[in-house]
């Protein structure tokens, strides 16, 4: 009896303080939900307001109307961008990562260093160095200057290989022995039966891509090779801020990936989970 | 090739190695090929885009390269000293070490704390979870925007202000105020707002790694849950605690978007009164074209990475090793 009172009262108290914490982390994307909504007096009121005063569309019209800031096109190459990247860097890396693990041929081990050495290198030395070189082949301000260094990910190789290793051989041989080559073990049996992994880090891939800033910075020079992070970084070295297009913006930028990550939650987490522990 | 495959299991088994030889691909070859196709992708993407752009760096660094990106002239140490020599420089590296030494042990225990909270409700962890792990599908600049021009901007109808104004408090610029430094309120709770989730993540993982015979055997002593938690808990998370340290450390000592989207004025860039290394290298290198110093400065951030990692496995080296 005694003991039951005393978990009773102890998971109160850690509802109590994980619902506290929840609102604090919730509380960023209401203020943001409202400000989209309000009018610069709105916003700037000295009395708090919980709601605006109409749900009014002008602000994301606004945002997208201003011809300094083309935002419309800066979505589209966020986009285009982060759809081509999530698929094509995890499949890559799902391709070199079943070689690793499955195909023992000379040399295997050499390749793997050569993958994984590059996790050694922070990103830090390597945003120079990749400029100097995507740069020196033209691709400033061009969409595979933006795309092509995020496409090959050792880490995602690392963790391939990992899960690939723990694959029941029975069903390659049989494959092997329905007369498949090797290539066609990968694509008619391997790959289906890794798409829960390719969900997960593809899903992380897209946030990635989509969120990234420091190189579409350097490659993007031109407000047309702008991605969205870069079109809503630019609204605070204008010399006047435009609070309620600011705040819509940032709103456009964060709900579609907020959106995706509810719905691929297990992925996301399961990806994580992996990701991280094996680092 | 699949003219094998119509033959009946049987008559290809016992004699594997003679007659399909001559027909097709050996099985070294076909092994060979499918491995080179397999790993060719991602061998020329890392060469290109790594090895040879790092090697390429190494030897701007160590030459003349202003407005080029071609080696020029060779001048030893020369972009090394000047670096070095440069007090913005030195303040920018003063600066991501403060950052690194609150950052990190802030969102190490704040994520700790909350994975142990979260793995011990029965109901709800899947809400709660999902709570703590939504901001990090923001963005570093959007959040940016978010703290800057709401949470903490300067006007009393900032969310700060107003709920300092419940108290009493004045209206209070936190990004501007320099001494005392308010603005690392901003950063910190900005970072730690997008990336605790994430490791909470982590350290849920390793909690549910941890046997339960351990925890009904402190139960059987009489531990409580503090001294549960230093004695089952803390200890069984050692691993996961070390590999979460060195993510924590490196994401901060790299850390630029944030500190760019708050701190950067359109002007000069590198010239903000709180920037990284990596700002001021963006400055030295995109908008003053010196890729010569820039990229010394990229090898020279790279080298306080590899020191502090390195002093992190010698630390918790010997803790162990007391054990």
């Amino acid at each position: 009896m005694n003991r039951y009172r005393g978990t009773l009262a102890g998971s109160l108290a850690t509802y109590t303080i994980l619902c506290l914490l929840a609102v604090v982390f919730l509380v960023p994307f209401y203020v943001l939900l409202r400000n989209a909504f309000m009018t610069t007096p709105e916003i700037t009121a000295t009395d708090w307001h919980w709601l605006p005063s109409a749900l009014r569309g002008d602000n994301f019209t606004a945002l997208f109307d201003n011809p300094e800031r083309p935002f419309g096109r800066s979505l589209v190459n966020s986009l285009v961008i982060a759809v081509i990247t999530a698929p094509v860097s995890t499949l890559l890396a799902s391709m070199a990562g079943y070689a690793l693990a499955r195909i023992a041929v000379p040399g295997r081990g050499v390749v793997l260093a050569l993958i994984v050495g590059t996790l050694m290198i922070p990103q830090a030395v390597t945003f120079l160095p990749t400029f100097v070189v995507v740069g020196s082949m033209g691709g400033v301000n061009t969409m595979w200057g933006l795309l092509a260094p995020g496409l090959f990910n050792a880490f995602a190789v690392v963790l391939f290989r990992s899960f690939y290793v723990s694959f029941p051989a029975e069903i390659e041989e049989a494959g092997r022995l329905d007369g498949l080559s090797h290539l066609g073990v990968y694509g008619r049996i391997i790959l289906p039966n890794s798409l829960t992994m390719i969900a997960s880090l593809g899903a992380l891939s897209f946030i990635e891509a989509w969120n990234s800033f420091l190189w579409p910075l350097m490659i993007g020079q031109d407000p047309n090779s702008w991605t969205v992070q870069i079109a809503l970084s630019s609204f605070l070295t204008s010399q006047t801020v435009d609070l309620p297009e600011l705040f819509a913006g940032t709103a456009v930028a964060i709900l579609p990936l907020v959106v995706m990550f509810l719905v691929a939650q297990r992925h996301i987490v399961q990806g994580i989970a992996m990701s991280g522990l094996k680092s | 090739m699949t003219v094998t495959g119509t033959r009946p299991l049987d008559q290809a088994r016992p004699a594997p190695a003679a007659t399909p030889r001559r027909r097709r691909l050996s099985e070294r070859q076909s092994k060979a090929l499918a491995f080179a196709v397999l790993t060719a992708p991602m061998l020329i993407g890392l060469g290109v885009f790594r090895y040879v752009a790092i090697a390429w760096s190494f030897l701007l660094s160590f030459s003349e390269a202003r407005r080029t990106i071609s080696l020029g002239d060779w001048v030893g140490l020369a972009n090394y000293r000047q670096l070095l020599g440069d007090e913005r420089f030195r303040d920018s590296l003063t600066m991501i070490v403060l950052f690194t030494a609150l950052i990190v042990p802030v969102t190490f225990a704040a994520s700790l704390g909350l994975a142990v909270l979260v793995n011990r409700i029965r109901r709800g962890r899947a809400f709660f979870r999902t709570a703590f792990l939504l901001p990090a599908a923001v963005s570093y600049v959007a959040a940016a925007m978010l703290w800057k021009m709401a949470l903490f901007s300067g006007v009393p109808s900032g969310l700060a202000n107003t709920l300092g104004a419940l108290f009493g408090a004045e209206a209070t610029p936190w990004i501007q105020t320099t001494s005392p430094p308010l603005y690392w309120i901003v950063l910190v709770t900005l970072r730690l707002w997008l990336q605790v989730g994430l490791y909470m993540i982590l350290f849920i993982a390793g909690l549910q790694s941890v046997p339960p015979q351990l925890y009904e055997a402190a139960a059987l002593d009489g531990a409580g849950p503090w001294r549960t938690f230093r004695s089952v808990t803390f200890p069984m998370l050692r691993s996961t605690s070390v590999a979460i340290l060195l993510l924590m450390l490196i994401a901060a000592l790299q850390a630029f978007d944030e500190f760019y989207a708050i701190f950067s004025t359109g002007a000069s860039l590198g010239s903000e009164p709180v920037r990284t290394p990596l700002m001021h290298l963006y400055g030295v290198a995109l908008q003053d074209q010196d890729y010569g110093v820039g990229s010394a400065g990229a090898f020279l951030l790279t080298l306080l990475i590899v020191l502090v990692t390195l002093l992190q496995g010698r630390i918790l080296g010997f803790a162990r090793n007391k054990d």
